[in-house]
């Protein structure tokens, strides 16, 4: 396979990871929005940090209003991660790479953009529920097609990317609401603290699934333990690390060489398995996190590197 | 103007059809309104889906089309075609005899057939190209011949397009859009089928290599996915199993080109290329081009790698060496063209460009190195200032400019909002030339302009497409087997 088509899946597999989870972030602040005791500003300003676009949207806005916000989230052309640049990007890469995807994986991507390319404004609440409800039902489309493709490269490179970016996105996503959420002078533990955890796995769809694990009320530290170590749930940190790893071990089997990117990727998975949440609460949540998205930031240039796309 | 051909009426007031088309009249006829409308839909629907668009350049609102489609098909009858082709064969082995001797011996420069000028001063004439030793002597590989009808028997040559003909991937899927959508014709009629163009041309690519004792790699290079022929790029490449490269995927070593890929760098055999000879190499045409590769020209002349098409193919289907092909081919086949040109006045001849200026109105008058319906006069349907627009830029480099007459183009009934209507149409036949010889797909890609009265029918103006059957002479099942069902 070529380098360059290597890159366009790829980044197929970020974005359209990205703008997924921005669909499930926009859905989650709307119902956090619509609690009778909530901070909608704030609740909007929280998802714009959690994608990383709290400062940029500042600088192109004098003032802030949730309506602002969430356009920029869900439509803005300036902001590289709001739903509609992911899924102009993915597309972009998949007729750049046509010819490595299946038709079906193929109109997958381009129905999702065919949703959001020609939206002006994205509506009132139920308007931007049901948009991004389109859009999740297609991307869950593209996933299920590359279930169907061919188990080669080309299925691979898509996977690791998906499996990189929800490897940053969740972390980030812990992040925030350990480190930024919850206003001064607010209870830890207070409703509102406890609307925030509950909106968080909403966010990764896994509120029922943690009840089935825990058996307990939300707590910061469970809910911590259970994005960053249960690889039961597909979108905690230990479940990506690990289907990185295996990833690119499909990849060795092939072409019988590995590289930097599958040692990077197995140190990584080795230290999340020796580690609890205890000690990383000790140590600090939010520095912990940071060293982590730094360290798949890393991860993903050994992957260009590797690959001759770098 | 002379009475219009209608391709399944005769002429435009026929009440009986051309014998051999009674069938489509009657589906015509059968087939409910409604019904029609509804498939139409459905192919433009089917269509915008599998993202078979085309970009207009300078046209930013509509930045992605794509091209109507018309379910109604044109038909060709078995011993139609069975003429045409052995024109084509013809003609295109003239064409690659032609190009080989300019860039060779140029024997036909020396017998005066035509002045030595026209050929070695033409800005088509790739002059790094000289003395090329391309595989089996074959430049053109894959030419598109515009074809234009105006009679039952009446076919003639428009252009000879030998550079990078685009529009095949059209041909294929207009046809899997009405196996689709119109089953039942294809029980009506024995279609011969083309979706072996493919693999067509897989086998020329790979019977062209330079060395072919190796493991035989080819590639398609396109400009990229900006480009609008690019989903045709990619159809293609994906039909073919080879790869679909960018100049960026390739460099060039000691004279051999490679392509990088996961596992590390590739040898290159064979370049199916979709982009102009202007792109190719920077060391050798535009400096300033990112689209080929440095070093590309040097591989070529050295023999390493086969180019398709060879560079240098603009000689022959420059508009002015157009008008010399009725000499071309009677020079190297030793026989009369089967398919004629269209009368053409070359501007550069004072007598001739009298003539032209004298009449405007009536002429359709082209840039000899324009393409695609840009740069062109249509003089019937122009307004006065285009006219007096195009009698100054004659007056000022007649060199430039060919004209010829409005032909009456053949008409074929099609989908329009008033119902079904006649509507001039085109042909752009596909033919290979390869180390065995040349092929034809049984097929092509029909142009229809959809406007009414509308000659023009490029799909950067506005036209659209339709299906071509050809029909397999009678007993003999459509692909040439026994019909098992």
């Amino acid at each position: 396979m070529l380098s360059r088509t290597a890159a366009h899946l790829y980044w197929i597999g970020r974005n359209m990871e990205r703008a997924e989870f921005a669909c499930r972030l926009t859905e989650a602040t709307l119902r956090l929005e619509s609690l009778a005791h909530a901070q909608t500003d704030q609740a909007w300003r929280s998802a714009l940090s959690v994608v990383g676009a709290a400062a940029a949207f500042d600088s192109a806005n004098e003032n802030f209003s949730a309506a602002a916000a969430r356009r920029y989230l869900i439509l803005s052309d300036e902001n590289p991660c709001s739903i509609r640049s992911c899924l102009a990007a993915a597309r972009d890469n998949g007729r750049a790479a046509r010819t490595a995807l299946t038709v079906e994986t193929w109109e997958a991507i381009n129905r999702a953009w065919l949703i959001i390319r020609d939206r002006a404004s994205p509506g009132g609440a139920q308007a931007t529920l049901n948009l991004v409800e389109e859009i999740k039902a297609e991307i869950r489309g593209f996933e299920g097609a590359l279930g169907r493709m061919l188990r080669s490269e080309g299925c691979w490179f898509m996977q690791l990317g998906a499996a990189i970016e929800r490897g940053d996105n969740t972390a980030r996503l812990l992040d925030v609401k350990y480190y930024l959420l919850l206003p001064p002078g607010q209870e830890i533990g207070g409703k509102l603290d406890r609307d925030q955890w509950t909106t968080l796995l909403h966010i990764v769809s896994a509120r029922t699934a943690f009840r089935h694990l825990y058996r307990d009320a939300l707590k910061p530290w469970l809910v911590a333990d259970f994005l960053i170590f249960r690889d039961e749930m597909p979108r905690s940190l230990a479940a990506s690390a690990d289907e990185t790893v295996s990833l690119l071990s499909a990849f060795a089997g092939r072409s019988g060489r590995q590289g930097p990117a599958d040692r990077l990727a197995r140190q990584r998975l080795a230290r999340i398995q020796d580690l609890d949440i205890v000690t990383v609460f000790q140590s600090g949540l939010h520095e912990w996190l940071n060293r982590y998205i730094g360290e798949n930031a890393a991860l993903d240039r050994a992957i260009a590197q590797q690959f001759r796309f770098g | 103007m002379a009475a219009q051909f209608d391709e399944l009426w005769g002429t435009s007031r026929g009440k009986r059809t051309r014998p051999g088309f009674e069938p489509l009249a009657s589906w015509l006829s059968e087939t409910a309104p409604g019904e029609l409308n509804r498939r139409q839909q459905a192919a433009e629907a089917a269509f915008r889906s599998l993202g078979i668009t085309f970009a207009v350049y300078g046209d930013d609102e509509a930045a992605e089309r794509i091209i109507p489609f018309d379910i109604i098909p044109r038909i060709f009858a078995a011993h139609e075609w069975e003429n045409l082709s052995a024109g084509l064969e013809q003609r295109v082995r003239a064409i690659n005899a032609f190009i080989d001797d300019v860039y060779g011996e140029r024997h036909i420069l020396d017998d005066g057939v035509i002045p030595a000028d026209i050929v070695l001063g033409n800005p088509q004439y790739c002059i790094p190209c000289a003395g090329a030793q391309p595989p089996h002597g074959v430049y053109a590989h894959i030419c598109g011949i515009d074809l234009v009808r105006t009679g039952p028997d009446e076919f003639l040559v428009l252009e000879d397009n030998a550079r990078t003909p685009s529009g095949v991937s059209y041909m294929l899927e207009n046809r899997e859009a009405m196996l689709r959508l119109c089953p039942e014709l294809f029980d009506t009629f024995a279609v011969r089928p083309v979706d072996s163009y493919p693999e067509m041309l897989r086998d020329m690519l790979y019977s062209v290599a330079p060395s072919p004792g190796r493991d035989v790699t080819c590639v398609l290079l396109t400009p990229g996915h900006h480009n609008s022929a690019f989903y045709e790029h990619s159809f293609l490449a994906d039909n073919m199993g080879i790869e679909l490269v960018e100049g960026s995927d390739l460099e060039v070593d000691d004279d051999f080109v490679w392509m990088r890929t996961i596992d590390g760098r590739k040898r290159v055999d064979v370049i199916y290329r979709r982009i102009d000879d202007a792109f190719l190499d920077p060391l050798v045409f535009n400096p300033g081009s990112v689209l080929g590769a440095p070093g590309l020209m040097a591989a070529y002349m050295a023999g390493n790698v086969t180019l398709v098409n060879a560079p240098g193919t603009g000689i022959a289907d420059d508009k002015a060496i157009y008008s010399y092909m009725p000499e071309i081919v009677r020079y190297y086949t030793g026989e009369d063209a089967r398919l004629p040109n269209v009368e053409t006045w070359r501007c550069r001849e004072p007598k001739a460009l009298g003539h032209v200026l004298d009449n405007l109105e009536q002429l359709v008058v082209k840039l000899v190195d324009g393409s695609g319906g840009y740069g062109m006069l249509v003089g019937p349907t122009a307004s006065k200032a285009e006219i007096e627009g195009f009698r100054a830029a004659l007056r000022a480099e007649p060199q430039r400019y060919i004209a010829q007459p409005t032909l009456a183009l053949s008409t074929v009934p099609t989908f329009t909002d008033k119902g079904v209507a006649p509507r001039h149409v085109d042909f752009r036949p596909f033919v290979l030339t390869g180390a065995e010889g040349v092929t034809i797909a049984p097929g092509g890609l029909t142009r229809v302009a959809l406007r009414k009265g509308s000659l023009v029918v490029n799909s950067s103006q506005g036209g659209g497409t339709k299906d071509s059957f050809v029909l397999a002479p009678d007993g003999e099942a459509a692909d040439g087997g026994a019909a098992d069902d």
